[in-house]
């Protein structure tokens, strides 16, 4: 197959994690927890009725993005918010780094926002001389480590409590002390003098409301009201995905996004953000801007299908039910969103030919379908997605980003042949008894199901030879 | 949306069995073993000589267009309005769930709807249409059953399993820990990605073990190849076999089966 030389590999990152055991427990026992508290939290409510209500809103929003992007913007203005649009990655960050050159900022303070990690803005900031620190807990234990988040909630959870006692010891001069409640302390104490010294907060969004030009942000630790209200100006970044039409839809998918992500019934703070410091009020940021970042979802938009993609709340619930990603974790992936999510958006963000082992690294086994909020066909869509990387279906209208790139080689002529020989009956029941008469000599090893498995030997005689012996119900003695 | 209901016929005189390429070559005696269930209920089982694979291989590698040309093959084959009864969850899902996406905007659209409608898991159809009563002749044994991630998810049968293990009085099922989790087969899956398949299957052979049954049953013969393959590969045998075959196994003389 031909793949380009940069594509990010799968099985070998995969291979690596699977023989780290700390790792594989550390995942393992979060997950089992992740996926016990979700339970818990929808107990009592009619989940089904409220999956299809947010899957819904989120679809019935996509349908009308483009008026409300243009909503959005306009309320915004009038709020008093600036709105910039970035075409990619690099435009965003170029956009952020000038708010922040013109406010002569060094210092920048940033709550959690994954869109952020997708165009790598720390990397690009730091190169024009601006210090940026993740004052969200996971993501600050994952900048100390000079690593990527591993899950799209929780940064740091393929770290167990020694090893984050150790990383902050090494990096900060705590004390060595595995203890949840001291760490954090410690934590909060070093980035409480940060928040009062920040230049600018950068945040994510949750949810755009475009009737009120409201931005809508939750999180647990107070790390995002500070940094969106510290600090004297105050970046909002965001996938232009996020936006929902009014007030009314919010309700649903506050409900759903926490019970989902982490078991809880809300989030300790849900922040809605209006406009900047009005002049008869004491606090908030003088300057509120927003960007709305494209970076490869217009195309996703484009394909009826491919666009269901973009009604994801990013909860993280996909990868606490993935059996795949339970046992890799997320660095295996290599890409900013591991896990379900990542399988089918990364290949659109970034091209089939750079992620050639993302859409089968799947068993299908549809957990991730089952869980999420806003019932987003993952499964289909990594089918459609392997359908894409070897143009297998000649209906599909709009083809992924770098299709085809799966499609030349030997695997061609096998489908070929097996799509052949199973459109003629006669051949194929000659075959299967034939394969069952040489059943001795059937194979003892077939590549990759032998290194786990014995292998399967064909019956001495098929179904359909047994059939044909037997007499018709009502014809037997 | 939310597609979870379904509607059963009443108990017909005749169905058509789609035995399924895997069960044709590999677990044939699962094929028969549902035969002899839909027999003793009196139904006749017409079984189309010239079926072949449901498609469904094809399908999840992404090779659409060989898929519906396979699948174009299998819709030909069940003329009468009869239902069509499938021994094994993902081929039953593949037909029932896949089929009308697959045939969608072609002219075999209604054909394939008409076909997918009609199309039940074996043990669903003993259970909800047939509505099954089975008399226990076996030892008292413990079994531990792993269902499919099709037969839970795309045909939502999961319950079927249990309810007919339920009516046999010396078998208890045991569940192992994390029953939900998928045993790592997923196909190509399993050779294409075989590190995680296999730390997967590693997993599902050890909870199945754990829950100290004597054997495992499942309701794919995927699942079936996965689990058995690698237990074999482990010192202390730990057998397991289809659902439809402990059924009929455990409500036949043994003179009586063939």
């Amino acid at each position: 197959m031909s793949h380009s030389n940069s594509a990010i590999r799968f099985n070998p990152a995969a291979k690596e994690a699977l023989g780290n055991t700390q790792l594989r427990s550390n995942f393992r026992s979060a997950m089992d927890g992740l996926m016990s508290k979700r339970l818990n939290a929808f107990q009592g409510w009619d989940l089904e009725a409220l999956r299809d209500l947010g899957a819904a809103i989120r679809h019935n929003a996509l349908r009308q993005l483009p008026d409300l992007l243009e909503q959005l913007e306009t309320q915004c203005q009038q709020n008093g918010i600036e709105v910039h649009w970035a075409e990619d990655g690099d435009d965003a960050c170029r956009i952020i780094t000038d708010i922040c050159q013109q406010r002569k900022a060094r210092q920048v303070i940033k709550g959690k926002s994954m869109v952020t990690e997708e165009m790598e803005l720390n990397h690009y900031l730091e190169q024009a001389g601006i210090t940026a620190l993740e004052s969200d807990l996971g993501e600050y234990i994952v900048q100390l480590a000079e690593e990527t988040p591993s899950h799209i909630i929780m940064p740091a959870i393929h770290k167990n409590t020694e090893e984050i006692s150790e990383l902050m010891h090494r990096k900060t001069g705590t004390d060595r002390r595995p203890d949840a409640r001291y760490l954090t302390h410690s934590a909060r104490q070093q980035l409480r003098q940060k928040f009062q010294q920040a230049d600018v907060g950068i945040s994510g969004v949750n949810f755009a409301i475009a009737e009120t030009g409201t931005l809508c942000l939750v999180e647990n630790e107070g790390n995002g009201r500070l940094t969106t209200t510290a600090p004297p100006c105050h970046i909002a970044v965001t996938g232009i995905e996020k936006v929902i039409p009014s007030l009314n839809e919010l309700p649903a998918l506050l409900a759903l996004l926490p019970r989902s992500a982490t078991g809880q019934a809300i989030t300790t703070y849900v922040n809605m953000i209006s406009r900047p410091r009005q002049s008869d009020e004491l606090d908030g940021p003088e300057a509120v801007h927003l960007v709305l970042v494209d970076n490869g979802r217009s195309e996703i938009y484009q394909d009826e299908e491919r666009a269901d993609t973009l009604r994801c709340i990013r909860c993280g619930a996909c990868m606490n039910h993935c059996p795949v990603y339970t046992r890799v974790g997320g660095h295996a992936y290599g890409t900013t969103y591991p896990g379900p999510i990542g399988k089918i958006l990364m290949p659109q963000l970034l091209g089939l030919d750079q992620t050639p082992d993302f859409p089968s690294a799947s068993t299908l086994c549809g957990a991730c379908g089952e869980v999420c909020p806003v019932r987003i066909p993952i499964p289909d869509l990594l089918v459609r997605l392997r359908s894409d990387k070897v143009d297998g279906n000649s209906l599909t209208r709009n083809p992924t980003r770098g299709h085809g790139a799966g499609k030349a080689g030997l695997e061609n002529t096998v489908w070929r042949l097996w799509s052949w020989m199973n459109r003629q009956p006669a051949f194929y029941r000659i075959m299967i008894a034939m394969a069952g008469r040489l059943r001795v000599l059937s194979p003892r090893r077939l590549g990759g199901w032998t290194r786990f498995r014995t292998a399967p030997r064909p019956a001495p005689k098929t179904l359909h030879q047994l059939m044909k012996q037997r007499p018709r119900t009502g014809q037997r003695p | 949306m939310n597609s979870a209901i379904k509607l059963y016929p009443a108990k017909p005189e005749h169905v058509y069995l789609f035995g399924t390429c895997l069960i044709d070559l590999f677990y044939p005696e699962a094929g028969l073993a549902g035969v002899n269930l839909l027999e003793r209920e009196g139904i006749t089982v017409h079984y189309p000589e010239d079926q072949t694979c449901c498609g469904q291989p094809a399908y999840t590698s992404g090779r659409t267009d060989a898929a519906r040309a396979v699948a174009a093959q299998q819709l030909s084959l069940f003329d009468q309005p009869w239902p069509i009864v499938v021994p094994s969850g993902s081929c039953a899902g593949m037909m029932r769930k896949h089929y009308p996406d697959l045939f969608a905007g072609t002219d075999q659209q209604t054909q394939a709807n008409d076909v997918a409608s009609r199309v039940f898991e074996l043990s669903e159809f003993l259970l909800h249409v047939c509505q099954l009563s089975l008399t226990d002749l076996g030892e008292p044994v413990e079994v531990a059953l792993h269902t499919s991630c099709s037969s839970r998810r795309d045909m939502a049968t999961a319950d079927v399993g249990p309810a007919l293990l339920g009516q046999l009085a010396n078998v208890t099922l045991v569940e192992q820990a994390r029953a939900a989790e998928c045993c790592g087969f997923g196909g190509a899956f399993s050779v294409r990605h075989p590190d995680v398949s296999g730390a997967m299957v590693q997993d599902k052979v050890t909870a199945l073990r754990d829950t100290g049954a004597t054997r495992f049953l499942a309701t794919d013969i995927g699942c079936l190849m996965n689990i058995q393959g690698h237990s074999d590969t482990q010192p202390e045998p730990f057998e397991g076999e289809h659902l439809l075959s402990f059924l009929w196994q455990r409500t036949t003389r043994a003179e009586a089966d063939q």
